[in-house]
């Protein structure tokens, strides 16, 4: 990575070199919590809700934007108070934040969107047991600043809903041959137009929409992630190769 | 140096019932403020399903306000009292509604919604809430297959009570490729709702006060 060095050091002339730029700080978190850590393929994170919601795109984003919500409000109160709580006692303190939090997400989905609070029933109030929400509080906003915490928890969020919503797709395109059934009880009763039939007439395929398509789904999207990964890197060595032999015949 | 301790223990404890507070303070907040739209979306939600086996235009009152609590039944087969959901056009009895559940399905229980005109057809079924196999035995549920409409209009004489069956039993309801249980099920909590409606058409048509007054108090649960 020589080049990319050399124009950050040009960029940090620029500026005061003790408080570096908005981008280079905030870039990373989103790089972060969306691709290199991200909750499902990194981190492992939150797989209950992920596999037993994922049977459909509406499901999928529902349980995600909750889940986003969540993040982001516990990240920012936990940040807030993270020079206040002792060690000692901080993890009950993250666990009664994140479960008031909680409450008040799930009442608020009962009261503004009742038929996805009745199509994800159970799983709103288990977003409190994802641990991928306990761990961002613990690894990153009980040391971060509240601004930090906020975009790191919209964007672990962010990465979360985007593994749910791939997932979903899968599984609804193939177990359906539709997407976006259901979109009315998300967007309001004038959105069905928004459902959209993939294969006409399809007969269904029931794995698919079973526990065990979930995790078969997940497994392609983790062998896929891996395999992109991968070409990255191959691609980058290559680069570099290139680079060092011209530079020799230069 | 215990009172060190202490008094560490006690600032540590002091701090965790602080958070505790404000945690339930949030959580009560948000309770009132979503209290009233919370009850305002499930009588919403309620009434829509009623609408959907009711006709709205079919009669005049309120359905979610003339209804009658009465105790639970075998035949209903639930555990708690049952409401019974009372359409008129003004002084004229046009259906009721209520639920049944089916204990027999395939995974745990269907719950259904069954209305029944006076005249002791079906005005319309919807199930609630089921766990049927997704792809087989869900398709007893109007989003997925409209086989709970073939129960529209049938009597206690339409078919005779001895056809009230799934046709592999010899009645005259489709079951489903791979699944016979769960339509056999609401087949049989259909017909046991219709049975119930002929035996108590009396009762259920009557105002809780009057009810209660004739037949005694009935559990409110």
């Amino acid at each position: 990575m020589p080049e990319t060095e050399a124009i950050s050091i040009t960029e940090t002339n620029d500026t005061t070199e003790d408080t570096p730029s908005f981008i280079d700080e905030y870039a990373p978190i989103a790089k972060e919590g969306v691709w290199t850590n991200n909750a499902v393929f990194a981190q492992m994170l939150g797989l209950c809700p992920l596999l037993a919601v994922s049977n459909s795109v509406v499901n999928a984003l529902g349980l995600g934007i909750a889940t986003t919500l969540v993040l982001i409000l516990s990240n920012m109160s936990v940040s807030l108070i993270r020079n206040i709580v002792r060690p000692e006692i901080r993890l009950p303190v993250f666990v009664v934040i994140i479960a008031s939090a909680v409450t008040a997400i799930e009442l608020i989905i009962h009261a503004w969107f009742h038929e996805l609070y009745l199509v994800l029933g159970i799983f709103i109030p288990l977003i409190v047991t994802n641990c991928a929400i306990i761990a961002r509080a613990e690894a990153f906003a009980s040391k971060n600043t509240l601004g930090k915490s906020f975009f790191d928890g919209l964007m672990m969020g962010f990465g979360f809903t985007l593994v749910l919503l791939a997932l979903g797709i899968i599984r609804e395109v193939i177990g359906m041959g539709t997407l976006l059934s259901n979109a009315h009880i998300m967007f309001g009763d004038g959105m069905q137009w928004l459902t959209i039939e993939v294969f006409p007439n399809y007969d269904g395929f029931l794995l698919a929409l079973l526990p065990p398509g979930a995790f078969i789904g997940l497994a392609f999207l983790l062998a896929g992630r891996n395999y992109f990964d991968r070409c990255l890197k191959d691609m980058a060595k290559k680069k570099s190769q290139d680079l060092t032999t011209e530079k020799s015949t230069a | 140096m215990k009172a060190a301790i202490f008094r560490n223990m006690m600032m540590s404890a002091a701090l965790l019932a602080g958070f505790g507070g404000l945690g339930t303070a949030l959580v009560m907040a948000t309770f009132e403020a979503t209290k009233d739209q919370i009850e305002a979306s499930e009588k919403a939600n309620l009434l829509k399903n009623l609408n959907n086996i009711i006709p709205s235009d079919s009669y005049t009152n309120n359905l979610l306000d003339n209804k009658l609590i009465v105790p639970p039944t075998t035949q209903l087969g639930n555990k708690n009292s049952t409401t019974i959901y009372q359409a008129w056009q003004g002084k004229k009895p046009i259906a009721v509604a209520f639920s049944v559940i089916a204990h027999d399905g395939y995974s745990g229980d269907i719950k259904l919604l069954v209305a029944i005109k006076a005249s002791g057809h079906i005005s319309g079924v919807r199930i609630i809430s089921h766990k049927e196999t997704p792809g087989l035995g869900d398709k007893i549920d109007i989003s997925k297959d409209n086989w709970v409409l073939s129960f529209n209009d049938k009597s206690l004489e339409n078919p005779i009570r001895k056809k009230w069956k799934v046709k592999k039993d010899g009645g005259i309801f489709d079951q489903f490729t791979g699944a016979t249980i769960t339509p056999r099920a609401v087949v049989g909590a259909v017909y046991k709702a219709l049975d119930y409606y002929k035996y108590n058409e009396s009762k259920l048509f009557l105002d809780q006060a009057k009810y209660d007054q004739l037949y005694g108090p009935s559990v409110h649960q």
